[in-house]
């Protein structure tokens, strides 16, 4: 007498539910759009933010590997003082090379850096005050503290250089950023999956006598659910749509548009692909979580099933 | 089929719709449930399809134990029953043949099985001449007769029903009782909460009357036994 209850979903299931989900957003109408704009909105600006964040940190990272400890050495140094204190540098076990620059070319580079201001500075080179050089990499830019420290204890290093505060000031720049981003989009990702749910509440109140029915003729919870599932996640997936087109084509004009600023520069910024790819996949799939998460408060909150 | 020992219910609001209830009712029997408004007759009957939970005792049907059966399985006891109401519960944007194929639909049968069934069920009521109308062009003893297909398109052993000629005029109400007397000689088993005096006086089954949430009387072949 008992029969069981089916648990696999058949294709005509699957089709049947799709379609009330679909025929739900069609009877909907401005409470649809207004739900796919809600979502469009918070997309957008997560998208911009995370291709800015993104290439912040890629910045940051670059210029990062880049810095360079410059070890002045004392003007009072012998030939053979400067080489057992390269051999002492380059015994430090973090660090990675290790170049000689001597002061005349020290002086060429301050001057071709200032360009035309630079010429005031000619005059010295008849009685160069800089100190010959040695630039100094480690292997890995995290070690830079680490290694200055050492050097500085060494003799006949007169002052060890680096990139003071510049990298710690972009990245404390950009947790700020960071921070203040994802607050804005906490509270615009909480707007939509509010819209959403209300969005999906009104389907359920237009669709209570059919759930009454369906519960009185045994039909599973699940069966019940899923169109109002199926509908939150079309809200939230539709919505990801324009997000997804706008920041794949905006991030083509600006990465064309920097690639060729910043050509010769070491400073990087993400190619197209697959970062693009990487975005959109996240824009989707904050899309239909959104939506799916939308539908569950309202199926909780309303269906009882 | 139906057992019940020593079923209490206490809503929230601290009514008692059923103060110790002891009955059993045996497959294909025809059971009228009476009493004036308010005694604990819908709830009596709807603890049997698990709209409501008793408080206390226990309530089996068909081999079910409905106080262990979990709110997950709650949609294999109503495949097994079929329940009929006085406002007939159809979806007015569906045609006949749909109001009743959808009792079957959700539960993912096959089509075809669905289209051979639901006109055998409408051809019983009486209806498969107006499969294609809507509800809403019809009469309300033809509704009804519309909510009675649905509530035996799936072949229940069981069909409850809540006052179902409540709404209906009495030369309606008799084309309905004959329609449940059909399907209990098929050997369904018909547990009706109703009012209708006249119709327990005349088609005689069963009688259990219900007052203050008891059981005060049980007869075979019973009478209405209230005024009006």
């Amino acid at each position: 007498m008992k029969r069981e209850v089916n648990t696999d979903m058949k294709a005509r299931t699957v089709a049947r539910h799709t379609k009330e989900s679909f025929k739900s957003l069609l009877r909907n109408g401005w409470m649809t759009f207004a739900s796919v704009s809600a979502v469009t909105i918070t997309l957008i600006l997560v998208g911009v933010f995370f291709v800015i964040m993104m290439n912040l940190n890629h910045v940051a990272t670059s210029i990062e590997e880049n810095v360079e400890i410059r070890v002045h050495i004392d003007v009072a140094a012998t030939e053979e003082e400067r080489n057992t204190l390269e051999d002492q540098i380059k015994a430090i076990p973090e660090v990675g090379s290790v170049v000689f620059s001597p002061k005349g070319e020290e002086l060429d580079n301050l001057i071709s850096s200032l360009g035309e201001d630079g010429d005031a500075f000619k005059l010295f080179e008849q009685d160069n005050p800089l100190n010959d050089v040695f630039v100094v990499k480690t292997k890995d830019p995290e070690d830079t503290l680490t290694v200055v420290d050492k050097i500085e204890k060494l003799e006949h290093a007169a002052k060890v250089r680096y990139g003071q505060g510049t990298v710690e000031k972009l990245f404390s720049a950009i947790d700020m950023s960071r921070n203040v981003g994802i607050v804005l989009i906490i509270g615009l990702l909480f707007t939509a999956m509010f819209l959403i749910s209300n969005t999906i509440k009104i389907t359920i109140v237009a669709r209570r006598k059919e759930i009454e029915i369906m519960r009185l003729v045994g039909a599973t919870n699940w069966f019940i659910r899923w169109p109002f599932f199926l509908e939150g996640m079309w809200l939230g997936i539709l919505g990801s749509i324009i997000p997804i087109a706008a920041v794949s084509a905006v991030y083509y004009y600006a990465y064309q548009f920097l690639i060729a600023k910043l050509a010769g520069s070491y400073i990087q910024i993400l190619d197209y692909t697959p970062f693009v790819f990487q975005v959109s996949g996240l824009l989707l799939v904050m899309g239909a979580v959104i939506g799916i998460w939308g539908s569950v408060m309202s199926i909780r909150k309303f269906l009882r099933v | 089929m139906i057992e019940m020992k020593n079923v209490m219910k206490k809503y929230a609001n601290g009514v008692i719709a059923a103060n110790g209830i002891n009955v059993r009712i045996n497959q294909g029997e025809f059971v009228y449930v009476v009493g004036p408004s308010g005694a604990g007759k819908s709830t009596f009957i709807k603890m049997m399809y698990r709209e409501e939970k008793p408080t206390q005792g226990s309530i089996r049907i068909n081999g079910i134990n409905l106080e262990k059966l979990k709110d997950k399985k709650v949609p294999l006891l109503r495949r097994n029953m079929g329940v009929v109401f006085q406002d007939f519960k159809l979806l007015p944007t569906l045609t006949v043949f749909e109001n009743v194929a959808f009792a079957l639909e959700v539960i993912e049968e096959n089509p075809k099985y669905i289209k051979k069934k639901v006109m055998e069920t409408l051809e019983l009521v009486g209806l498969k001449h107006k499969a294609r109308m809507l509800p809403t062009e019809l009469s309300g003893g033809e509704q009804q007769r519309i909510s009675i297909a649905r509530s035996i398109v799936n072949s229940p052993k069981l069909v409850i029903a809540d006052e179902p000629t409540g709404n209906l005029d009495p030369e309606t109400s008799w084309e309905i009782m004959n329609i449940f007397e059909t399907i209990n000689n098929r050997g369904t088993t018909i547990i009706m909460a109703t009012h209708n005096r006249e119709v327990v006086n005349t088609i005689k089954h069963r009688v259990i009357a219900i007052e203050g949430g008891r059981i005060v009387r049980d007869e075979t072949r019973g009478e209405y036994g209230y005024e009006g």
